[in-house]
Formats: structure tokens, C-alpha cells, sequence
């Protein structure tokens, strides 16, 4: 690799990768350029061997020089993957599987024809749309800052992330003084990603003015939040880009040592940060005398071993001292005594991610996005009951509902939409009411949920709130670090009150006590991960008081969710007398009747069926295998 | 440490010799033990704090404390059904039980024949093919109730015909 040494040398690399990139998006006369998506959501559905098999037709049939095929980070419509792209037409192939390869090859590739069946099929006017940026989807979203290049280069290229601008930032903020670069962030109005919203400025300025000779950046990767997957794909992505934000804050704050603190559980992740830091310091963009200047800086990378807490700054710390991730009391803050007790800035990933767009471009064109406190984009990923679920990153102020019906198409099957839940197990759920809110740190608190990292889980009328809090409740007893008692002992006893209520043995007086007790764990605990534990809890009590209410009064679950409140019913007048749910039920607990099912003729062997509710065991295996709509839950 | 085989011991020691340049290599150690044996006995623990100096409580805490960390053996193949946000909404906690009916064992026990670890994950950050199962790794999308018994038969043939 060809060592880049100074500020002329990476000027001069970035115009020759750049003028690389161009002609592989924009080719030369006869030529072409594939890449396929290589998220995790792609990759479980064999985009590798996808790859590979088109990489083996190009060499098969001559076509090397014609042709090339690499693998790039997310597309972020995940449920539309595997993604082909084939340039410069850009055109975009949806759920390609790896037969389809031979025909994009010989149809597209040699015969210069779009292969029809393999594109997008818009799910409102069933119209083939061929072009990435055409598809309702993509048109609100604004994914050049964090997940910039997120599925244009090849993440295990450092080439091409030099091609595309990459550490163009930090050689500018090498030229300044690592005061100028704060103020920059601060001007930017840039806040943290991880949940908080934090000013990343000013978590820079409280290190930068603590004097000690050595300081810690640490990346917080321990993105633990279920539903949650922008961190991932970030890194998966554009690892480089991380790395430059990182090195930048480094600067800034007169640190010479960078952890990436990732989850275990994304082992792609932390190959291509391996890969890409490995790059990096074969190049000499880290190490000693970067671009030729006193500045010096290494990367290293811990991975988590599976705990929720560890995401919470402290207990990270702590984790990467080699102890149990327990969250430390606070003061004295990280910016004083952090990793090893020295000053040290923690960041969440896509915060850092933003950093280098702001550097780069300035804070003014950084704060010339978004709404009057939250400013610049958000990552949000978009899961559960809505028809485009994957990752989505859009300027902040956009509103709910443009980011569940427009960007997400709505909710599958014809259902309702019924709430969105937003922060994760420290967040809350947003309702009907609040779909024209524009999305900002301030907005959401307001609304009673939060930012969080950018899970965003659409839920439609078939989910039960009682239920989902129970989910969260036990999410948080799980990963209770155990340390304080109101969040050790207080989140167990809310999961007991909320299991009496789901089970149809609760009563009102159990409701006041879970809402007071929430309210004691909420100002009791010693981290955000107890403080914010119950949030789950009173924000669907706030929307949701009837359902609570009609688990309590009426015994019903008005989902059908709650196993303990609904039964399965076979509806007389459709049940055709098939048997096919006797046949099927494990407590052979569905038996005839002496009823004729309508239209039936009395002398043939066809009759009613009926569940004995006694024996039910609730498996649903019934309504499944029932092909006349005759069962339902009641 | 006389349960451990030399060969795991000069092996243990080869793993703690890798950290050796670190101030705090615990987690790295335990994470590379885990990933050779797939858990961390008791004796094993011993070792590790005879060849660090740490002591073995703070040892056993720190391997009771994170769930990738396990003091039993796993199961050849570890499944494990992804409890997430987007993947509970869309059933997996049906997919889970039928996990359990069909291989008798709850979450975090291990099969008879030791084949079969069952675990309940907490997001794999695959949330857009939600239900997620993961299977050593490999991640499997849009799980449906009707399809855990050919996944389990599919692995249960390979085995057997090997």
C-alpha cells in the first residue's frame, strides 16, 4: 500500500480515487459496474454467494474487462434485499437471489436490457420502478451525511472512501487549532445520537480543558436497544468515516488512544472496522505524525459480551477495564476521571459519523439542516408492522407520519396503525395525535417519548401495549445490572404487576401501584438505564389507559394478544365441517357437533366443530390451518 | 488444576500470553476462551487467575456478569431466537416456544445429546427480516412457526448422516 504522508500526498490520492470512483459509477463507453449490498440483512439471504456467483460468471464468460463486481454496505431497504445496483444506469434489482445472477449477466450486463421481473415493484400503483431515487422510499431521505457512502463504496477498500473525500476533515481540522474545531461542533449544533442528545461540543470542551497528557476517545458501539441497527450499519458501511470522526474529536481534545467499544453480535461489523484500521495504518493515517504533523493516533477495538447496561458510558468503562459493566456514580463525569481514570469522551457511533460532513463543510451548512434545536440527520431504524421496514435517514423535523406512510408505505395488510415506539426500553409510544409532530430531540420528549439511538417500531392494532410494556419490563429485568435497588428490585416487581395484569388477576389498585412505583424507580436510579426504565410503562398507561383498564374490569385482552384473556373460536356459520383443525390441534381439544354446516347437505359426514375451551392450549394452530376464515380469537 | 488436560493449560496460557501488552486484558482472555471451548469452567477460571494475578472472584463475576459468557458447555449448534422489539412484534415469541416444544429444553439449557443450545437473543439488528433466528451465526430471516421443524430435522439430518 502507498504510505500517505502528508497533506499534499492525501489531496493527491483523493484525486486520483476519486477519478477511479467516477468511472466505475459513470464507465466508459461499453462498460459496467455492479455492487451488491453486503448488510447483515442481505448477507443472511446469501448476498455473498450472490456475489460470488456473478463474480464466477464474469470470469467465465470473458467479461473482466467489461464488468466488475464488489460488494458495497447497506441499501437500508432491507426488506426488499438482496440488492443489485448495476451502473452507470443505476438501476436497481430488489430480492435478487443468487439464480438470477446468470440473467443479469447475460440480459443487462452483455444484452443491455433491464431485467423486468428483478425490479421494484411499488406497492401503491404496482408500477416497475428502475431507479433507486424514483422509489418512494428514498425520496424523503437525506442519506449523505451519516451513512454517506453507505452503498456506493466497498467498505474493505480504503480507496474508494479516499475517492469519495474521506479524511479530507481531518486534514482540515489538523490545520486548525483543536480550539477551532470544537467550536465548529459547537456551532453545528451537533448532539448526541446515542439517546441523550447531549451538544457533542460541549462534551469536547469539558475533556479539552482538563490538562493531562493522556486522554481516551471511546466509541460506544454497544448498540443494545432491540430494534435498533444504525450503529451496525454505519460501521458495516462506512467504517472509514467513523474512524476520521473519531480521529478529529482525538485532535480536538489532545487524545492519542481511540476504543471502539462494539457488540459481540455483529461480528461484520467489527471485521470490516479490523479491515479498515488495518488499512489505515499501513497508509500512515494512524499512528505517529499523521499527514505529517505532530498529531498521533491509534485505534483499538473491544467487543461487549452481551450486556444491555454496558451501553450506558460508565458501565462501557468498565467494561473495557476488564470488570462486570457496572455503571459508575457520577460526578466525577468521564470527561474528568474516565477509562483508566483519565479524561476521556465517549460518543455514540453515528455521532461520530456526522463529524467528518461538519468539518468538512462547515457548521453552518451542518445547522442549515434540521429543526431550531436538533439540528443536521437522524438514522432511524424502521422496524415491526409497516410495509418498507429497514434503515432511514432523514433530516430531523420531519414529521411521524412522513416517516411511517410515506418513507415506510403505511402498515401491511389493511391494518391500523396504532403507535410508534420510539427510544427503545427507555422510550415511549406515540400515537395517532402525534404523527404530525416534527421529529426532534425536544419534540419527542415533549410528546412523552424520546430520540433514543433511532429505533422506531411500528405497531398495528393487533398489538397489545399491556403486552408490550411487559416486553420491555422483562428486556430491563434481564439487564438490570443489579447494582442499585430500585431499579434491581423495582423493575421486578413492576413485571410482576404487569404479568397479574396480562394473566386477568389484576385490579386498580394494582395500576396505582405500578404507576407509583414507576415513578420511585424513575427518580431513584443510579443510571439512565434505571432512570428511564419505566418509560415504557407510563407512556402506554398515558395512551393506553382503557386497554390497562380493559385487562383489569372487563378481563379482555383487545388485541387478542394476552393468552390468558382470549380464546379461539370456531364461527358457526362458516365452519365447513373439513376437521381440518381437529386433525391439527395437539390437545385434541376440537370436536364435532351435531350442527350441518350451512349449505351442507344433513347426510353427508360434514359437521360444525367447536373448541372445548377447558383443554385449549391457546397454540393458534387451529386458526392457521383453517382455510375458511371460520376461527377467530376472541 | 488437575482436571485440566496439559494441552488446554499450555493453550490457556498461549491465550493470556496474547494480552500480555494490555493493562486490563480480562474480557479479551474470557472472550477468546469462549470462543476456543465455548465456556468457562470453574478450573478454568483458576488458570486464568494464577496466570494474571487476578483474583478468581472478580473472574467468576465478570463471567457470570455478560451473557456471551457461559459456565456450561453449549450445544454443538446454538439457536438462538431473536426477542427484539421488531422480531417480538412479529411473533417470535411463537417461534420460541415451538423451539422449546420441539427440543424439550427451556432458554439457556442445552439438549441431551448435546446438538442443541436454545437461547432467547436480544436483537441481532436484523430487524427488517424479523422474526430473526440465529443458528451459529448464520442468521436465518422470517422465521415462521411452520418452519422450526424442518430447521430442526435439517440439522438433526446432516448430523446423522454424518
Amino acid at each position: 500500500m502507498v504510505k500517505i504522508r502528508t497533506s499534499e500526498e492525501l489531496i493527491k490520492a483523493h484525486e486520483q480515487d476519486a477519478a477511479c470512483l467516477d468511472k466505475k459509477f459513470h464507465c466508459e463507453p461499453g462498460k459496467k459496474a455492479i455492487v451488491v449490498c453486503g448488510g447483515t440483512g442481505c448477507l443472511s439471504s446469501n448476498s455473498a454467494d450472490l456475489l460470488a456467483r456473478l463474480q464466477t460468471l464474469i470470469k467465465e464468460k470473458g467479461l473482466e474487462d467489461k464488468v466488475t463486481a464488489n460488494i458495497v454496505g447497506c441499501f437500508g431497504f432491507c426488506s426488499q434485499g438482496p440488492f443489485v445496483k448495476v451502473f452507470p444506469e443505476e438501476t436497481l434489482y430488489t430480492k435478487v437471489k443468487v439464480e438470477d445472477a446468470d440473467e443479469i449477466i447475460e440480459k443487462d450486463i452483455i444484452g443491455g436490457e433491464v431485467v423486468e421481473r428483478l425490479l421494484f415493484v411499488d406497492p401503491q400503483s404496482h408500477a416497475k420502478v428502475a431507479k433507486q431515487h424514483e422509489i418512494a422510499f428514498y425520496k424523503l431521505q437525506k442519506r449523505d451525511i451519516a451513512l454517506k457512502g453507505n452503498a456506493e463504496i466497498n467498505p474493505e477498500d480504503i480507496n474508494e472512501a479516499i475517492g469519495q473525500g474521506a479524511f479530507l476533515a481531518l486534514n482540515k481540522a489538523l490545520h486548525m487549532d483543536p480550539q477551532e474545531v470544537i467550536d465548529e461542533v459547537l456551532k453545528s449544533g451537533l448532539r448526541g445520537r446515542g439517546g441523550a442528545g447531549f451538544p457533542t461540543g460541549r462534551k469536547w470542551q469539558f475533556a479539552h480543558d482538563v490538562k493531562c497528557d493522556e486522554k481516551y476517545v471511546v466509541c460506544n458501539g454497544d448498540e443494545g436497544d432491540p430494534g435498533a441497527f444504525m450503529d451496525r450499519s454505519i460501521i458495516e458501511g462506512n467504517p472509514i468515516n467513523v474512524i476520521e470522526g473519531m480521529m478529529i474529536e482525538g485532535y480536538a481534545i489532545g487524545a492519542q488512544n481511540g476504543y471502539f467499544y462494539i457488540r459481540a453480535e455483529y461480528p461484520v461489523a467489527v471485521d470490516r472496522l479490523k479491515k479498515a484500521i488495518k488499512q489505515c495504518e499501513e497508509m500512515g493515517l494512524l499512528g505517529d505524525h499523521i499527514l505529517g504533523t505532530d498529531f498521533s493516533f491509534h485505534c483499538h477495538i473491544r467487543l461487549g459480551a452481551g450486556a444491555f447496561v454496558c451501553g450506558e458510558e460508565t458501565a462501557l468503562l468498565n467494561s473495557i477495564e476488564g470488570k462486570r459493566g457496572m455503571p459508575r456514580p457520577r460526578p466525577p463525569f468521564p470527561a474528568v476521571k474516565g477509562l483508566w481514570d483519565k479524561p476521556s469522551v465517549i460518543n455514540n457511533v453515528e455521532t461520530l459519523a456526522n463529524v467528518p460532513f461538519i468539518l468538512l463543510h462547515g457548521s453552518e451548512a451542518y445547522a442549515s439542516i434540521g429543526t431550531e434545536k436538533s439540528k443536521g440527520t437522524k438514522v432511524f431504524a424502521l422496524g415491526g408492522k409497516v410495509n418498507n421496514v429497514g434503515l432511514v435517514e432523514v433530516p430531523m423535523g420531519i414529521t411521524l407520519r412522513q416517516l411511517i406512510f410515506d418513507i415506510g408505505g403505511g402498515i401491511p395488510n389493511g391494518k391500523k396503525f396504532k403507535a410508534i415506539q420510539t427510544g427503545g426500553p427507555s422510550g415511549g409510544c406515540l400515537t395517532e395525535k402525534d404523527l404530525d409532530t416534527p421529529i426532534d430531540y425536544d419534540n419527542l420528549i415533549a410528546a412523552g417519548s424520546m430520540m433514543g439511538s433511532g429505533g422506531a417500531i411500528v405497531m398495528d392494532e393487533d398489538n397489545c401495549m399491556v403486552d408490550v410494556a411487559k416486553f420491555y419490563m422483562t428486556f430491563i429485568c434481564d439487564e438490570s445490572c443489579g447494582k442499585c435497588s430500585p431499579c434491581r428490585i423495582g423493575t421486578k416487581r413492576c413485571l410482576e404487576l404487569l404479568t397479574k395484569i396480562t394473566d386477568g388477576k389484576g385490579t386498580m389498585q394494582d395500576l396505582e401501584e405500578l404507576k407509583s412505583l414507576a415513578n420511585v424507580i424513575k427518580s431513584n436510579s443510579l443510571c439512565g438505564l434505571g432512570q428511564t426504565a419505566p418509560n415504557p410503562i407510563l407512556s402506554t398507561m398515558a395512551a393506553f389507559y382503557d386497554e390497562y383498564v380493559a385487562h383489569i374490569v372487563d378481563k379482555k385482552c383487545p388485541a387478542h394478544v394476552c393468552k390468558s384473556l382470549m380464546q379461539y373460536k370456531i364461527l358457526e356459520d362458516k365452519c365447513v365441517g373439513c376437521g381440518m383443525c381437529a386433525r391439527n390441534c395437539p390437545a385434541n381439544t376440537i370436536e364435532k357437533t351435531d350442527i350441518v354446516p350451512v349449505g351442507k347437505a344433513p347426510n353427508l359426514p360434514l359437521r360444525v366443530h367447536r373448541i372445548n375451551p377447558d383443554n385449549c392450549v391457546k397454540c393458534g394452530l387451529c386458526q392457521s390451518n383453517c382455510r375458511f376464515g371460520a376461527i377467530i380469537k376472541d | 488444576m488437575a482436571h485440566l488436560q496439559s494441552a488446554a493449560v499450555k493453550q490457556i496460557t498461549e491465550i493470556v500470553n496474547r494480552y500480555k501488552g494490555e493493562g486490563t486484558p480480562l474480557m479479551m482472555i474470557l472472550s477468546d476462551i469462549q470462543k476456543e471451548y465455548g465456556y468457562i469452567p470453574l478450573e478454568v477460571q483458576e488458570l486464568v487467575s494464577l496466570l494474571t494475578g487476578i483474583p478468581v472472584s472478580e473472574i467468576y463475576g465478570v463471567v457470570t456478569f455478560y451473557s456471551f459468557f457461559s459456565l456450561t458447555p453449549k450445544g454443538k449448534y446454538v439457536v438462538g431466537v431473536c426477542l427484539g422489539t421488531a422480531c417480538y412484534v412479529k411473533g417470535s415469541q411463537l417461534v420460541l416456544d415451538k423451539f422449546e416444544e420441539l427440543l424439550k429444553i427451556k432458554p439457556g439449557e442445552t439438549s441431551e445429546d448435546g446438538l442443541f443450545t436454545l437461547d432467547a437473543l436480544r436483537c441481532v439488528g436484523a430487524c427488517a427480516i424479523a422474526p430473526a433466528v440465529s443458528i451459529n451465526g448464520k442468521v436465518y430471516p422470517m422465521v415462521q412457526v411452520s418452519q422450526v421443524e424442518k430447521i430442526i430435522g435439517d440439522i438433526r439430518a446432516k448430523e446423522g448422516a454424518k
